[in-house]
């Protein structure tokens, strides 16, 4: 049962995914080309209410559902992994014109050949695994 | 009902993002997509090969239930809140792909025949290109240390300057791609 939720927001994100068009090949390809407003008004308009939620939570001390202060990790710092690794990822997700979650949306659609990609993603993650300390951090 | 069968606009789906990510923050969870393929890869048994796997990956049991409703609501949309697969992109930048990347009939479906058609499990190279693909970014994403969902949205909005940095990072590779890759593949 605790898991009902948890199904019932990943349904929401695939359809939003799916009829915002999100999971389109075309339109990260138009938002790399700076095509049209479209994917900059659904990632913006996220970030701008994400950021008011986010600075409501902190403000008012909001618990969670489970009667726990809710708090923010915050992100190591560092600039070489992420502008090296973001630089990677980028080059990924313009080709594949999927990032992991449209990934996994498009196998409820039928777009069977999206499995290559998945398998590639699972084969990157498990190679950062093997090479990780090797790298910049 | 008709209003829903239309394509979305942004500001409908980019609140409706910032809800999922508040609900999962709700539910003392955090929103993270490519997490799921590192604990794909450490139920698998990775965790033998490398400490990067060697995790108690029940405890993202939830992430996994969350992108198997990922897969559900992509098949609803496509059963019941669409009428057509086409997607109306801007007219300029359907003639580039014609005339970069010699692609027909761009926008008609949700992606190109040229890289996700039949031929797609028939070629070396079409096989190739899927591949690595995904290769940049579950290896890029893990490096970074999130994706689209970690960083661009969840880092951003809590005015993480390290998601920031990510985030640029993903528009260097995307535009190097989509300007230098895309024609050199294609």
């Amino acid at each position: 049962m605790k898991y009902i939720k948890f199904i019932l927001t990943g349904i929401v994100f695939g359809i939003v995914m799916t009829k915002a068009e999100i999971i389109s090949w075309y339109r990260i390809y138009e938002m790399f080309r700076f095509g049209s407003f479209h994917m900059y008004g659904v990632i913006g308009s996220a970030v701008a209410i994400g950021i008011v939620l986010t600075q409501v939570i902190k403000h008012t001390g909001m618990k969670s559902f489970s009667g726990k202060p809710i708090q923010f990790a915050p992100k190591k710092k560092s600039i070489a992994r992420y502008l090296i690794g973001g630089t990677f990822f980028g080059l990924g997700w313009a080709l594949a014109g999927a990032c992991p979650g449209p990934m996994f949306v498009l196998i409820g659609l039928g777009y069977f050949p999206i499995l290559l990609v998945i398998l590639g993603s699972l084969l990157g993650t498990f190679f950062y695994g093997l090479v990780k300390d090797k790298l910049p951090h | 009902m008709e209003l829903i069968k239309e394509p979305w606009p942004w500001f409908v789906a980019g609140p409706l993002i910032a809800l999922v990510m508040f609900s999962l923050i709700y539910f003392d969870k955090t929103f993270g997509f490519s997490s799921n393929l590192r604990t794909l890869c450490s139920a698998a048994g990775a965790g033998s090969v490398s400490d990067f796997f060697h995790f108690d990956w029940k405890n993202q049991k939830w992430n996994l239930v969350f992108l198997v409703g990922a897969i559900l609501g992509g098949w609803i949309s496509y059963q019941f809140l669409m009428d057509t697969e086409s997607v109306e992109i801007t007219a300029s930048v359907q003639q580039s792909l014609k005339d970069d990347l010699g692609f027909e009939n761009a926008g008609d479906r949700y992606l190109p025949l040229e890289i996700f058609g039949p031929e797609a499990w028939t070629s070396v190279s079409g096989i190739g290109i899927l591949i690595l693909s995904g290769f940049l970014v579950g290896f890029g994403a893990r490096y970074a240390g999130g994706c689209t969902s970690g960083h661009a949205i969840t880092g951003l909005s809590n005015l993480q300057l390290p998601s920031l940095i990510a985030v640029i990072g993903f528009f260097i590779g995307g535009l190097l791609m989509t300007y230098f890759g895309l024609p050199l593949i294609f």
